[in-house]
């Protein structure tokens, strides 16, 4: 059975969030097809890193360590991950969809001539029916993901040109831990066969990263508004009552796009992804494009002017009313309420 | 330094900010011809980063290159009209159903034909798919190095480009030699506006398969014969020699199996009023089961 395979993020000796999310949603996929769980992890000083990757069930680790190696580069990345895959001829291959992944995974698929589906939410193991070929095609990947606005939920597959590729935003799928005392195998691979000196052509001048101070992944509770808001001005009033219950603000794609708030803080699938205890949409509609970052919330309110608005299908509770309006009463009343 | 010669690539979208669900057609792809167009935003931002460098290296051409329906000529005109030198559009019934792959395919052959070429800049992605994979595509299929999420350019000279890129946790200043492609992040300026002078110029510049439509009139047909510029050129599957079985649905591996519209379950949410006492009600309930503290 050929394999599951996945593309691991690492810097500084540890394994990215998304890719320890991506091994575990890949066993999943793989526990289901009966295949083994492949990964391929490509930095510097990686002695120790198959400890943090074989308890998500990996079966094999392909590991190519090389102080050239990290930070991330596209072309030498590229031509050793190419190398892989085509030994190995995965049938799923998962990317996460991040800086890195978004620069990688189509380059591969294009060298590989397969299809890649981005920012799936949703993944999962299925038969189709090819009526052309009177042929029905067993355990393909479905790809699911919002599209076109988040209007529609799509489900994409690839029945003929191999792997299936897709690529899964950070935060979606949720981490877990197979057995801590899972062994794999583990292959070095020798770097300089595969990566010659053109494939560094483009250089790193400098790198800042900035750590966030903006963290939506653990707050417990986000009061999120979106185009109903209506200015940046008005978002203040958002912040106050966040600040109040200790959590973070957020925005809808609509919000963001309108310049009333920070791209960062922007949740749904082309954003964050979030379970909070209690999630506040103020003047947010509800489009797919936005509830697939935040419907695994543990409770939502919903406050809107319009009774119809999609949002309130997902809240537990629904307040009809003008937003300032409605958060200015409930900052009041928190203040009375609180001890 | 000497002159660069710049491909844009551009893309006219359907703005999806307004799309209702009878746009889709029953095999899952979309009607096209049901939706507002425009612009694609982030091809924009890439437009106004190669006049910038046109700004800084006097001689340097843009042609923007285009792939789409008839109706995709808007985007080389509004190139025209905001300071691209020349436009190319692909477009050939047979072309369509692409996914990124076949879509990269084609825009490669494209890219070939117009070559040499010294850069070839996107914007990171389209807003009708979210997938930003053409770019990176395309620089796979050109066999040239890419560089990703460009905010703007630092400096360049006959043998280098310096970029920063914007990444999800900060930046990263890279320099990449020639040709290479590189995809524009919608953090980067925004385009400069029209030029009235470039409208009155371009304004009737059309396709050949625009001229040879029955709306058109005369006056602008007698004009594409004495002015050559007004012509845009249009290349099929054959001009660019592109394989059958590489471009439109054959070329395309992802296929939609289905599309949902969004079903609304009825939920069971307390519906509360804005007064005052309904409000205080709920966050008294909240502090209660200790959701807020």
């Amino acid at each position: 059975m050929k394999s599951v395979f996945v593309y691991c993020e690492v810097e500084n000796k540890k394994v990215a969030d998304i890719s320890q999310e991506l091994l575990s949603a890949g066993k999943r996929l793989a526990n289901k097809l009966g295949a083994p769980l492949d990964a391929l992890v490509i930095g510097k000083d990686l002695k120790d890193i198959h400890k943090q990757i074989a308890p998500y069930g990996v079966d094999k680790i392909f590991i190519a360590d090389d102080k050239r190696l990290e930070p991330y580069r596209t072309l030498p990345h590229t031509a050793i991950a190419l190398d892989v895959l085509r030994r190995e001829d995965p049938q799923i291959v998962l990317l996460g969809a991040t800086s890195i992944g978004r620069d990688i995974a189509p380059r591969l698929a294009s060298a590989l001539s397969c299809g890649l589906t981005a920012d799936c939410t949703v993944l999962d193991i299925g038969d189709h029916y090819v009526a052309k070929e009177k042929k029905e095609y067993k355990d393909l990947l479905y790809a699911i993901r919002p599209a076109f606005g988040g209007s529609i939920i799509a489900n994409i597959i690839n029945w003929d040109m191999h792997p299936q590729m897709a690529t899964v935003r950070e935060g979606v799928m949720k981490k877990n831990i197979f057995d801590v005392d899972y062994k794999a195998e583990v292959e070095n691979i020798d770097v300089n066969v595969l990566v010659n000196e053109t494939d560094f052509v483009v250089k790193i001048i400098e790198r800042h990263l900035e750590e966030s101070d903006v963290n939506l992944k653990e707050a417990p509770v986000i009061v999120s508004g979106g185009y109903g808001v209506g200015s940046k001005e008005n978002f203040k009033l958002l912040f106050q009552l966040s600040d109040l219950l200790g959590g973070e603000v957020g925005g809808s794609r609509a919000a963001v796009d309108a310049g009333y708030i920070d791209h960062e803080r922007q949740i749904g699938q082309t954003g964050v992804t979030v379970r909070p205890k209690l999630y506040i949409a103020a003047g947010i509609s509800g489009a797919v494009q936005h509830t697939a970052g935040m419907d695994d919330s543990s409770l939502i309110i919903s406050i809107n002017t319009d009774p119809d608005a999609p949002m309130n299908s997902f809240a537990d509770y629904v307040i009809e009313g003008d937003v300032m309006e409605v958060i200015t009463k409930m900052i009041h009343s928190y203040k009375k309420n609180a001890k | 330094m000497k002159p660069l010669k710049i491909i844009v690539l551009a893309k006219q979208v359907p703005d999806t900010r307004n799309v209702s669900t009878d746009a889709m057609k029953p095999d899952g792809t979309v009607n096209r011809g049901k939706l507002p167009t425009i612009y694609n935003p982030d091809d924009l931002h890439a437009l106004e980063l190669a006049l910038n460098i046109k700004d800084r290296v006097p001689g340097t051409e843009i042609t923007v290159l285009t792939m789409g329906p008839k109706r995709a000529a808007d985007v080389i005109r509004e190139s025209y009209y905001r300071g691209a030198d020349y436009g190319v559009m692909i477009s050939d019934r047979r072309f369509g159903g692409a996914d990124t792959l076949a879509t990269s395919y084609t825009l490669a052959k494209g890219i070939e034909k117009l070559a040499p070429y010294d850069l070839v800049l996107a914007g990171r992605q389209a807003i009708d798919g979210d997938t930003a994979q053409v770019g990176p595509q395309s620089a796979e299929k050109l066999n040239i190095p890419q560089v990703t999420y460009v905010e703007e350019i630092i400096s360049l000279n006959d043998d280098e480009i310096v970029a920063k890129r914007r990444l999800e946790n900060g930046v990263e200043i890279v320099s990449a030699p020639f040709p290479c492609l590189m995809t524009v992040h919608e953090s980067s300026p925004n385009c400069r506006t029209r030029v009235a002078k470039r409208v009155m110029k371009y304004k009737y510049a059309r396709t050949q398969t625009e001229l040879e439509s029955k709306s058109t009139e005369d006056y602008i047909k007698e004009l594409h014969e004495k002015r050559n510029y007004l012509s845009i050129p249009e290349w099929g599957v054959e001009d660019i020699n592109a394989e059958m079985k590489k471009i439109g649905l054959a070329g395309s591996p992802t296929k939609v199996k289905k599309v949902e519209s969004i079903v609304l379950t009825a939920g069971e949410a307390k519906v509360l009023s804005d007064s005052a006492v309904d409000i205080d009600s709920m966050i008294v309930e909240l502090i209660q089961n200790h959701t807020i503290g």
